[in-house]
């Protein structure tokens, strides 16, 4: 690697964006195959119901209609969508399968399809779909659920879709040790990752080649090109994912869902491409919520705020089916609850509940939002209760380096190696406190100025990154001198083209300009992980990395060869390999190229490589602080300033790092004050269009600072690099609740329950008469 | 998200949209700036066989003041130009001041003022304003013209004195005494989101120094926008002050009959409705002492 072009590190501008910028991107709706047809889903109105008939003779007479379909005039037996992660058992009884047949289980869940030659007649055909419902009572609280009164599936003889207990130390001996104990309920509200662009896809079936292939696939296309494979009995080789532009992901895109079933069978009932793009308020319905648990935490300490155990149960509202992300939310929840602290003792029951609302997967820093919430606040709460200082007990608390490596226990079933790695997480408290000028606000918390109060919250995370497979990437160099990077990974708008060439580029010592990425694409690249879980520059970061370096190697081998001569003599730098005889002769990469084509196809210039890390997570770490005002009168929360500091181990390209940390930071905010999905009993989402689920927009930004620290490399891979992709939005509720209580701390209001509401806080006020 | 077929007309005159409008039967709809009505077809809430297009009718647009130093604004006038235009924003600050808080400036460039009155949200802010300058509004029918008052407009949620085929045409201010003062406050979840709660405030000044006439008006506190006399008629006769307002505040609450929605209880919208009485009075009263 050669210091002259150091790109890893700096904030080179997005080789994606002047596609972007001009409107020229390729996203799924772009895309438009000869004879084309398009479909739409008639989905459950109600929440929980039988069907007794389903009627399509009305909707297929329409003109235009090509065909329409239900669950029993498909020729096939129906899979079940699989489980990617956190398979615990007792959810193989609780699957989803692509249409209903003879139950519906939530508002929105595919009933039939209809096939048309365009959208506006698809939905006139749905108006005239008649099925006979015989409503049920529905399922729409965690208590409920519990109680198991109504069943969501009679089969499985319970809504409990599995239960346990992790833990680490002797609770119970912690609780009956402690001078002090404290227990509290927290909720955390259902919302989810609602991209700007939705979901769409389109598929090409052609059962007699076969192939089936389908656009729009992102995030993990190499497992879902498995399992649609299997359902539809095809060999792996027939089914090709092939990726577009993306207009967000946050976890619940490109996942298997029904859609992805229902549109290819759609297609081989036509033998024509059809095309599905999910409208908003299919969107809100159909695409994974999250975030929905109850926490009951309790936490006992020394008379001096020393942590001595954790007591908790989880409870996770998981939707009407399990799907693909299988236990995450509540899963990650428990295992992240005692966070960045000495918690000696700890003990979770976590319940994974069934109910007649959409289906839940991960959202961006899935359980980790959650547990933050629960955990911080009830620090702060600690911190008041013994008149000690809030970031003085959480200093307390936290692991000092001398502390890690830290193997903190099967906190997740199966999960026995978990291990915090090195890291110094007072640092990144310490620094935050200075940033936000901590020590003057000690006295200023609770000042009232013209009606309006002001509190400064902070909270501490601790968060994983770089889960799961192996990632790939391969470098190929083109006799004209441009350089191809194909990797497993996907791209979701995070950068992940511009951070690959910068890797390439530096450990091929070449011109970024000269470098093209192209990845996710199973028609591309033989094998891939896919992007999730932080994980594109680590691993795919690692496998270019290991690509270049092997190619370099090449070039080296090649030279060798071209000049005849012994490799041991040989160099590689500055993008050329070089000789150190009287010469000083050089061949540059596109010379080699050149020389490996005149070869022979099978000598190209290219090198593969795989990076894993065998289960090895780096975590990422750090603290959050906001600082609001409060209209005391009416409610209204003005965030006016918000500090983070982020360890991620190095920043592989600043800009792009406060990209993800402001990003997720916004939208945190909007989970912690707006984003609500609303059901009422019935078990309608009363939260079904924009006007009335709430998402921050750009009007609502407060003055941000995010400061990503470099102080404490990854050990597990040479470029020391964790995720960046979460730590923006995890604490968010946790330090604005704590800031709100400050705020309001002469009415000794507590924020237990999310979102904040104007509504809500004067609901507090009023019943303690503010 | 697709509305249903529709057949569309875009006249220029008044008479020929009427006629158009009558012709095409009661499920003909006029268009406006098309930022309710259209997304409500898209949700398929809103099914209208024939959309009248009013863009193109010019007699629809203009701000002018007559000799009597009315406001009136053609019904086809944009929130944006209301939000913009000198003319208004010196013959009626209060509207000036209200159109910045209507959605974002891309709906403003489109919804109108006429439809706004039409569609009739009670959380929409022109018809609040409206209704506390006791404006008039101007009407093109099937028998002709004829005038409204405010008061008499708004009957219920998405409801008004319109019968079938009515069109505004216009809307007429009363003069703005150069020494009124005047606030507009609301409180939504974000900012362009309709109101949880919003006030309209404004009152003059006889030479004692004495409130001589006073407006209140509330919107996303009933089914209409509405009038709040009894803070009003506390007002009447005195010399304003914090006390005064703060129980004109009070004598509101009787007036206001919110309910609840996912995002405000109707306690909230009661209880803050008290509060920005006050807040707009004294920043009525503010902005000129
Ligand atoms: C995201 C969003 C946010 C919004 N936020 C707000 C807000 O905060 N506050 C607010 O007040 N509004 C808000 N609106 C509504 C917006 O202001 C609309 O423009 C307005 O309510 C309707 O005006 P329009 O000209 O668009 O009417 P249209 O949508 O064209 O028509 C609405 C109704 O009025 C009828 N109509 C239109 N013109 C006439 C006429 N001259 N005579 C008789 N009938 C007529 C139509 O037939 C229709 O029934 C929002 C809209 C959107 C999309």
């Amino acid at each position: 690697m050669s210091a002259s072009t150091p790109y890893i590190g700096r904030s080179v501008k997005r080789l994606e964006d002047r596609r972007f910028l001009t409107g020229t991107g390729r996203y799924i709706d772009d895309i438009k195959l000869p004879d084309m047809a398009v479909m739409a889903i008639y989905r459950s109105p109600h929440a929980h119901a039988r069907i007794n008939a389903i009627d399509l003779t009305a909707a297929k007479a329409v003109p235009g209609v090509i065909d329409a379909f239900c669950a029993a005039d498909i020729d096939m037996d129906l899979p079940e969508i699989p489980l990617r992660l956190a398979p615990f058992d007792g959810f193989e009884r609780f699957l989803q399968r692509p249409i209903a047949d003879d139950k519906v289980r939530y508002v929105g869940e595919p009933v039939a399809v209809v096939i048309a030659s365009d959208r506006y007649i698809a939905e006139d055909a749905l108006d005239l779909i008649e099925v006979d419902f015989a409503p049920l009572p529905a399922v729409t609280q965690v208590d409920q659920a519990a109680a198991g009164d109504t069943l969501v599936h009679e089969d499985a003889g319970e809504n409990m879709a599995t239960r346990y207990t992790v833990g680490r130390g002797d609770a119970d001996d912690a609780f009956r040790r402690a001078a002090y104990t404290r227990r509290e309920r927290f909720t955390t509200n259902r919302h989810g990752a609602v991209p700007m662009e939705t979901r769409g896809l389109i598929a090409e079936f052609n059962p007699d080649t076969p192939l089936l292939r389908l656009h729009g696939a992102t995030k993990v296309n190499f497992f879902n090109r498995r399992h649609l494979a299997a359902a539809f009995d095809l060999p792996e080789a027939a089914v090709e994912l092939i990726e577009t532009d993306v207009g967000g992901g946050f976890g619940a895109r490109g996942e298997l869902y029904p859609e992805d079933y229902l549109v290819p069978i759609a297609s081989r009932r036509i033998g024509r491409p059809v095309k599905w793009i999910e409208d908003r308020r299919e969107n809100l319905t159909a695409t994974n919520h999250s975030r929905d648990i109850v926490c009951d935490l309790e936490i006992a300490t020394t008379d001096e705020g020393r942590i001595l155990g954790m007591r908790a149960t989880v409870q996770g509202d998981m939707g009407a089916y399990i799907r693909t992300n299988g236990g995450v939310v509540a899963s990650k929840a428990a295992q992240f609850l005692p966070g960045p602290y000495r918690v000696p003792a700890f003990s979770c029951d976590v319940q994974f509940l069934v109910t007649n609302k959409t289906p839940v997967g991960t959202f961006r820093g899935p359980g980790r939002f959650e547990a933050n919430f629960c955990r911080e606040r009830m620090l702060d709460m600690v911190a008041a209760d013994l008149n000690i200082d809030p970031a003085e007990l959480r200093l307390r608390n936290l692991m000092e380096p001398a502390d890690l490596p830290y193997r903190i226990g099967e906190l997740v079933p199966g999960d026995v190696n978990a291990t915090f790695d090195r890291g110094n997480y007072p640092s990144a408290l310490n620094q935050l406190l200075d940033e936000v000028g901590y020590a003057d606000w000690k006295d200023r918390q609770g000042t009232i100025i013209d009606g309006r109060a002001y509190g400064l919250g902070i909270a501490c995370f601790i968060e994983s990154s770089a889960a799961g497979p192996p990632e790939t990437a391969r470098i190929t160099v083109a006799a004209d001198g441009a350089i191809e990077i194909r990797t497993g990974a996907s791209s979701v708008g995070q950068g992940t083209e511009t951070g690959m060439a910068q890797i390439c580029a530096d450990y091929l010592s070449v011109d970024i300009d000269r470098i093209g990425v192209l990845h996710g694409s199973t028609t591309l690249v033989p094998t891939g992980g896919g992007t999730f879980h932080s994980r594109n520059t680590v691993m795919a970061g690692n496998a270019v990395r290991m690509a270049a370096e092997t190619l370099q190697a090449r070039s080296i081998e090649l030279a060798a060869l071209r000049w005849n001569t012994d490799a041991s003599g040989l160099e590689y730098r500055d993008g050329a390999v070089h000789q150190n005889d009287a010469a000083a002769s050089v061949l540059s990469l596109v010379e080699l190229a050149a020389f490996a084509q005149s070869r022979g196809t099978d000598e190209a210039l290219a090198a593969d490589a795989a990076f894993d890390n065998e289960g090895k997570l780096s975590y990422s770490y750090g603290a959050h602080a906001a600082l609001v005002a409060i209209d005391v009168a009416t409610g209204v929360v003005e965030v006016e300033k918000y500090v983070l500091t982020e360890e991620i181990g190095r920043a592989l390209n600043p800009a792009m790092v406060q990209g993800q940390a402001i990003g997720g930071l916004v939208q945190g905010l909007g989970g912690t004050f707006l984003d609500h999905m609303v059901y009422d009993e019935d078990g309608q989402l009363l939260t079904g269009s924009f006007a009335d689920y709430l998402l921050p927009t750009s009007t609502d930004l407060p003055d941000i600072t995010a400061i990503a620290l470099e102080e404490s490399p990854s050990e597990f891979n040479p470029m020391g690099f964790k995720g960046a992709g979460e730590g923006g939005i995890v604490a968010v509720a946790a330090a604005v609740g704590n800031a709100v209580t400050h705020a309001l701390n002469a009415h000794n209001i507590q924020i237990n329950d999310l979102p904040i509401t104007p509504d809500r806080l004067r609901a507090a006020l009023r019943a303690v008469g503010a | 998200m697709k509305p249903p077929k529709f057949d569309y007309f875009a006249p220029d005159s008044i008479e020929s949209a009427l006629a158009l409008l009558t012709e095409h039967g009661e499920d003909a709809r006029y268009l406006g700036g098309g930022q309710s009505l259209v997304p409500m077809m898209n949700l398929r809430v809103a099914a209208p066989s024939a959309l009248i297009d009013l863009n193109g009718i010019a007699a629809l647009r203009g701000i002018r003041i007559d000799e009597e130093d009315r406001l009136h604004i053609g019904a086809m006038t944009r929130t944006r130009q209301i939000e913009l235009d000198a003319t208004i924003a010196r013959a009626n600050p209060l509207l000036h001041e209200a159109a910045p808080h209507i959605a974002h400036i891309q709906i403003r460039n489109r919804g109108t003022i006429g439809g706004s009155l039409a569609h009739a949200d009670p959380a929409a802010e022109l018809p609040g304003v409206v209704l506390v300058c006791d404006a008039e509004i101007k009407l093109f029918g099937p028998d002709g013209a004829r005038s409204v008052a405010t008061g008499d407009f708004f009957k219920n949620i998405f409801s008004t004195a319109l019968q079938d085929g009515d069109m505004i045409t216009e809307i007429v201010f009363p003069a703005w005494p150069s020494t009124r003062r005047w606030a507009f406050q609301e409180i939504s979840r974000r900012e362009g989101d309709f109101a949880m709660i919003g006030i309209a405030a404004w009152f003059d000044l006889d030479d004692a120094g004495r409130i001589s006439a006073a407006g209140l008006a509330a919107i996303g506190a009933g089914d209409t926008p509405l009038r709040l006399s009894s803070g009003e008629t506390v007002l009447i006769g005195q010399a304003p002050g914090e006390k005064i307002f703060a129980e004109a505040a009070r004598a509101s609450l009787s007036d206001l009959q919110p309910g609840s929605d996912i995002h405000a209880s109707a306690e909230y919208r009661r209880e803050v409705g008290g509060v920005l009485v006050e807040r707009t009075l004294k920043a009525a009263w503010e902005r000129s002492s």
